[in-house]
């Protein structure tokens, strides 16, 4: 009982396991291909500070994916949250109100997605497409196509708090960012609202016959998306101490392929929330090692398209998901 | 008599397919009744409006003596008033673990809605170990319904309804992918029920175990309720000859497209 146990329990994590195997052989190439770089604190603790950000994005995507649905327009929800974050703390003086005037953005820009493809039945990846012109052309016309500068808070006890640097060398979003993925590892493994999203990604009918308010769980995650996209937009704006107009950009593609890395399932039902970090660590890491390996930026793309495609055929074969 | 549940002219159309029209159904508390008809007839659109998956187009209908308001039924409310329902398909999420799709919907939680995982395990192996259909070695709480065999599925599903105990359990073919022994140990379910002084609502196509069970037939022919009689009324040949003449019945020129 207990070795089959034992057994369960390691072909359970498997993939867990694989994914965290292939972050640490990545670490080991990078330290033996170029170890002046990587034997160094530095460059951690440069990674520390930008891998939150699109980990935080990959981990409302995540509970979206397990749900089958799917949201295209984060990285112009940002832009349009970081937008109303940069207004209203230049107006009020304050960052706080700032990031709650973001909060609200990014929600309703969330609750926008969820209308249009919960109640009026347009499928998230054409909604979301639609969405994503729609905030980004906003934002460029509301900011006349203009940076905002934000360097006034660099000061801040806010900035501190964000994105500051704990004993002056951890980066707070890092501590941020693990908070989060504790809190949607609870999310979706240890609460109702997981479950409902589980069974709804599943097959839909079946939560419906289950008794568990589709809509409302549906329309919740997009939400739930739209807040943590709003989050993230602000901190990278404390970060950066700047807002623009194209911010967020490149983090589509890079997102998506953190998420189907750490092993959830293009198909809906089942998701992991670690499998989600470890995947974003992987891609986060994988520029700057290609880099310092003397290779040239432009590797980079064909490597993430490698690694994208071979991680995501070797879990289809896995779990034998081709369609018959 | 006591009447759990009372339907009155119930209708639903899905496009231009009347699947139900004015279907009038009542039980009585402590009583098996069994839907007979063949496929189409309207039963699992029936059942599915009785437990809250589909509302009407139009009727009513009455639960312990209260009318319910249709417009706001859900499978909770159902499941609430007390009618819990094993379907004929796909009530299982085929990818979550057997402990989840036991309490799926009604999960047992603390006040902020964390699940308690261990708990609900422990009873999911409870009810594994007296489970009807459920003998394969070394399934556990946290086996994947995908892995399960058909006939272990439906055990799942009918256990999952002997767990709650409801004032009015419905069960919408639930033997048909049973081994014979377990096929005796559902009716046996399914009259417990009764004993109780609960009801049940029965549909089989397999008029030898609807005769065993039921206290009364209920005839379904095109989407409404056509024939009603108890069981002392009706041998088990007389139930074949009647299902086979309304089955041979002409088509009114409605229905024949
Ligand atoms: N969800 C649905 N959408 C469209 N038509 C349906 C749906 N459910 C049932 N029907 C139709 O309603 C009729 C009755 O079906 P059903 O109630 O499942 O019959 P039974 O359970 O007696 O075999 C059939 O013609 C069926 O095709
Ligand atoms: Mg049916």
């Amino acid at each position: 009982m207990n070795k089959d146990n034992m057994h369960a329990l390691l072909s359970k994590y498997r993939f867990q396991c694989g994914i965290l195997l292939l972050l640490l052989g990545l670490l080991g190439l990078f330290l033996y291909v170029s170890p002046q770089t990587f034997l160094h604190r530095r460059i951690y603790v440069a990674f520390m500070s930008t891998i939150p950000f699109p980990t935080l994005l990959a981990l409302g995507l995540t509970l979206l994916i397990v749900a089958g649905e799917l949201d295209l327009s984060f990285p112009s929800i940002m832009v349009i949250s970081g937008l109303s974050f940069a207004t209203v703390s230049q107006t009020t003086a304050s960052p706080f109100l700032g990031l709650l005037a973001a909060l609200v953005t990014g929600g309703l820009a969330g609750l926008i997605n969820g209308v249009i493809v919960v109640l009026i039945g347009v499928p998230a990846i054409i909604a979301t497409i639609g969405t994503q012109f729609f905030w980004r052309g906003a934002s460029t016309l509301l900011a006349d196509g203009l940076a905002l500068n934000m360097t006034e808070l660099r000061d801040t006890t806010f900035h501190h708090v964000m994105v500051g640097r704990l004993f002056d060398w951890i980066p707070m979003q890092t501590l941020w960012c693990l908070a989060v993925a504790v809190l949607f590892w609870f999310l979706l493994n240890r609460h109702i609202f997981g479950d409902d999203v589980r069974f709804i990604g599943d097959d839909i009918n079946t939560a419906r016959m289950m008794g568990i308010r589709t809509d409302g769980v549906r329309i919740g995650l997009f939400v739930l998306m739209g807040l943590v996209s709003a989050l993230a937009s602000v901190m990278v704006c404390l970060e950066m101490a700047n807002w623009w107009p194209t911010q967020g950009e490149g983090y589509l593609l890079l997102v998506f392929a953190a998420i189907f890395l750490g092993g959830t399932s293009v198909f809906g039902g089942q998701g992991t929330i670690s499998g989600t970090v470890i995947g974003s660590i992987i891609i986060g890491i994988l520029e700057a090692g290609i880099i310092s390996a003397g290779l040239s930026g432009y590797w980079t793309r064909l490597i993430h398209g490698l690694v994208i495609v071979i991680s995501v055929s070797l879990y289809a074969m896995a779990f034998k998901s081709r369609r018959r | 008599m006591d009447t759990i549940l009372k339907a009155t002219s119930l209708n639903k159309s899905f496009g231009p397919i009347h699947a139900l029209f004015d279907a009038n159904l009542s039980i009585n508390r402590g009583e098996v009744v069994a839907l007979i008809g063949d496929n189409g007839a309207g039963k699992s659109t029936l059942i599915k409006i009785l437990s809250g998956v589909f509302s009407p187009d139009s009727g009513s209908l009455q639960i312990n003596g209260t009318a319910v308001n249709l417009r706001r039924y859900s499978v909770r409310k159902a499941r609430s008033l007390g009618v819990e329902t094993v379907y004929q398909e796909r009530s299982l999420g085929e990818k979550q673990p057997l402990w989840r799709n036991v309490f799926v919907g009604r999960h047992l939680r603390n006040p902020l809605g964390f699940i308690r995982v261990k708990k609900e395990k422990e009873m999911t192996l409870a009810m594994l170990r007296n489970s009807i259909g459920l003998k394969g070695v070394g399934i556990s709480a946290d086996a994947l319904v995908g892995t399960l065999s058909g006939g272990e599925r439906q055990g799942l599903a009918i256990s999952r309804a002997m767990h709650f105990n409801a004032g009015l359990t419905i069960l919408d073919e639930p033997t048909t992918a049973l081994a014979v022994g377990e096929v005796g140990r559902v009716l046996n379910f399914v009259r417990s029920i009764a004993e109780k002084g609960n009801s049940a609502l029965f549909i089989s196509h397999n008029l030898h175990h609807v005769h065993e069970v039921a206290d009364r037939f209920v005839f379904v022919n095109r989407g409404t309720i056509v024939h009603q009689c108890t069981r002392a009324e009706m041998s088990v040949a007389a139930l074949f000859d009647k299902l086979e003449q309304l089955s041979m019945a002409p088509l009114t020129p409605d229905e024949q497209r």
